[in-house]
């Protein structure tokens, strides 16, 4: 049997979808966040939720790195290709989010912009290696997973002296959402986000461990479990809070074990601590500013920060007002709860960042989910 | 030693070290040469030999398909075919799947000035082997050439002629509730194949690009009598596009069952480490026919009897939906949309 199969087999779903019926007492209803995009994108592109009961709903949480940029880092990104007429290496995902002034880094290619997609920062290297007279800047995002690389890169174009690479560093780290989050009015006090635990991240818990997250389980009372991305890791991570609940427990517990340990990667986070320090606060989409959420270069890497390179202020923009990015990231509000959604914002034309990637939560409900609104309408 | 040189001698091409100079394209006699060393040597026919502006083709006696492509493939050498190859192949298959016999091509060629001319011959080579091979004719052509760095080494354009079986009609608008979808074998080998080059993907078995000519398949598949509405062939866009075009011409909705669609293990593989899903991923030697329900089974029998059918497969059904939309149901047991792939995803695949 092939490796990919044997965590999608659509047999072994159905009994744990069984066990969780069983599982699920009628009379309560029960409310999961998944926190990463992988995760979202999962549950969509299988189907999850047609095989849980009725009362037991996901959320979708903010680990989609694309979404959770702010506007005022796209534009940063914009005006070194436009302005300071850089060669900029990002993501595909980041070429489409909506920035200030009706642009993106696609339509800012258009005008002139030298704005290349990378598949790696090891790509941006070459690309700066090749052009020994441009200044080449990778836009680095994501989580705690794709840190690694980027601080290997730094250390790299350290080691060569390559003098024309550098990074406008956007790394964001998981642990601080998830506290924005539990700290948020809507969760804490309001109500209007019932949330009864939490689906862990797969990749960026290899990196951290499944340690940070027992402050959440024991000042918080919410269970987590950490799961892999397959569909059926999911399904068994749904089983697993249940189950939970049900206990009165709030427990880290690990389903994917087979990746993660309780320490996680010593060696990648000295290789992070080597060359990142936390920023005393960053602003992320929808969560707005939030402490120590994110990473910043050291200064004795000053050389290869972008930011220092090329003198950028952040200047933070507030989003389309009609944009419900903000509140989805939270959980408090769902993709079909915007107006925009699926009429005047499509994956064709994003009004938001979390149309843009395929791990945000209105792109993955547009793309893999939308039949079921009208189904429910009819 | 001038002496030894024959009257009326010129050189000729070097086909090892030459590079496509501005001059192969400005009409003189640097053009002439490269069209009789390398175009007409490989693709020369009898109406080519016309060496008129045009050329005065037979009545065909019947209804005419034409179709045209573009070609912008990168790398322009791939695992499985090259651009020459894929520009008969793509423009054959439009032809073949609207029920045609192809019978002719016409080829435009943009050099782009310093291309080698080895490269050249090499392409044109190939498509004159895979024109041999569809069984079609190359009957007008034309070459420009742009200056260095305003073109990508090559652009080839191809147009199709065919002529249409009296009394057939198949169209994208066709499709019935009830009705059956097939597919001809595994989906997504071309585009993985361009793209694991592109990556420099390792794998144990490279990805070959499944470029090929279908009209041997589409004649077995019409031979059966069967009642066929439509066929097409998945290229950009793959088969997710193809299907939501069919569902949206013919306002219907298609289910899909995803179990039944091949995919060969590498190519999965693949997809699943760059994050992409093979449903969106382009073929260039596949087609999607819809036929009645009750004709399925035959059809399915004989697609598989041909080489290039063997992993055909019945792959769903089109249901009544007024919204057209292209479901699937997952191997995993939930069910999801299949939609067209937004933006760019794999640019210059074909
Ligand atoms: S549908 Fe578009 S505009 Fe509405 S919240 Fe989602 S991304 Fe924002």
């Amino acid at each position: 049997m092939r490796y990919v199969d044997e965590f999608r087999d659509g047999e072994v779903a159905q009994g744990i979808a069984r066990a969780i019926a069983a599982e699920a007492r009628p009379e309560r209803r029960y409310n999961f966040m998944e926190f990463c995009g992988g995760h979202t994108h999962a549950i969509s592109r299988y189907g999850v939720p047609d095989l849980l009961p009725e009362n037991v709903r996901m959320i979708h949480g903010p680990g989609c790195p694309v979404c959770v940029l702010p506007i005022g880092r796209i534009d940063l990104a914009i005006r070194l290709a436009l302005t300071h007429g850089v060669v900029l290496c990002t993501y595909a995902d980041t070429l489409r989010v909506p920035a200030s002034g009706g642009l993106s880094l696609m339509r800012a290619r258009s005008r002139g912009g030298d704005i290349r997609m990378v598949y790696a920062v090891t790509d941006a290297l070459k690309i700066a290696r090749e052009n020994p007279h441009k200044q080449v800047v990778f836009f680095a995002i994501g989580f705690e997973t794709t840190t690694p690389p980027t601080a290997v890169a730094i250390r790299q174009a350290c080691a060569e002296g390559l003098g024309n690479f550098s990074v406008l560093c956007c790394h964001v780290l998981t642990p601080p959402a998830i506290m924005s989050i539990l700290e948020s009015p809507e969760v804490r006090t309001l109500g209007s986000v019932p949330l009864d635990g939490f689906i862990g991240p797969a990749h960026v818990s290899t990196i951290i461990g499944s340690r940070p997250y027992a402050f959440f389980a024991e000042e918080y009372r919410k269970p987590v479990v950490i799961a892999g991305f397959e569909p059926l890791d999911v399904m068994q991570a749904i089983l697993m809070l249940t189950r939970q609940v049900n206990a009165g427990r709030a427990e880290v517990e690990n389903e994917f074990t087979r990746a993660v340990t309780p320490d996680g990667n010593a060696k990648a986070q000295a290789l992070v601590a080597g060359v990142f320090e936390l920023r005393r606060s960053f602003e992320w989409r929808g969560l707005g500013e939030v402490p120590y959420s994110a990473l910043k270069i050291r200064a004795a890497y000053a050389e290869f920060d972008a930011e220092k390179r090329f003198e950028l202020d952040y200047t933070p923009v507030s989003d389309n007002k009609a944009c419900e990015c903000g509140a989805i990231l939270r959980g408090v509000k769902r993709p079909t709860d915007c107006k925009l959604f699926g009429t005047v914002c499509t994956p064709e034309t994003p009004m938001g960042s979390c149309m843009v990637s395929s791990e945000g939560a209105c792109a993955a409900h547009y793309t893999y989910g939308r039949h079921k609104e009208s189904e429910a309408a009819r | 030693m001038s002496g030894t040189v024959k009257p009326g001698y010129a050189r000729p091409l070097d086909l090892k070290h030459g590079r496509v100079e501005m001059s192969h394209g400005g009409g003189g006699r640097a053009m002439a040469q490269l069209i009789a060393e390398l175009f007409t040597r490989h693709l020369g026919n009898e109406y080519l030999a016309q060496g008129n502006d045009g050329a005065v083709l037979p009545p065909a006696g019947g209804r005419l398909v034409v179709g045209t492509d573009c070609h912008v493939v990168s790398p322009l050498f791939f695992p499985g075919g090259d651009i020459g190859s894929l520009a008969v192949h793509g423009t054959v298959n439009d032809v073949a799947v609207m029920g045609a016999a192809p019978l002719y091509l016409t080829a435009g060629f943009i050099l782009e000035e310093g291309f080698p001319l080895a490269d050249l011959a090499r392409i044109v080579g190939s498509m004159a082997e895979a024109a041999n091979r569809a069984g079609v004719r190359l009957v007008a052509g034309d070459t420009k050439v742009v200056e260095q760095g305003k073109g990508d080494g090559l652009f080839i354009t191809t147009t199709g002629v065919g002529a249409l079986p009296a009394g057939l009609t198949l169209s994208g608008d066709l499709a019935r509730p009830g009705d059956a979808v097939l597919i001809s074998g595994t989906i997504g080998d071309h585009g993985m194949a361009i793209m694991s080059r592109r990556e420099n993907l390792a794998f144990d078995a490279p990805i070959l690009s499944d470029s090929a000519a279908l009209n041997g398949l589409t004649a077995a598949m019409l031979a059966t009598g069967a009642e066929l509405r439509l066929m097409r062939d998945p290229t950009r866009g793959g088969l997710a596009a193809t299907l939501n075009e069919i569902a949206h011409q013919s306002g219907v909705g298609i289910h899909l069952d995803e179990a039944a669609i091949p995919v060969k293990p590498e190519v999965e593989a693949a997809c699943e480490l760059l994050g992409l899903d093979p449903l969106n991923i382009a073929n260039e030697g596949k087609l999607v026919a819809v036929c009645a329900e009750s004709d399925a089974e035959r059809l399915v029998a004989a697609m598989r009897a041909h080489p290039l059918g063997r992993a055909a497969a019945r792959i769903g059904r089109v249901v009544e939906d007024g919204r057209h939309f292209v479901q699937m149901q997952t191997r995993f047991g939930g069910r999801r949309m299949v939609d067209w792939l937004a933006g760019e995803q794999l640019p210059r695949i074909c």
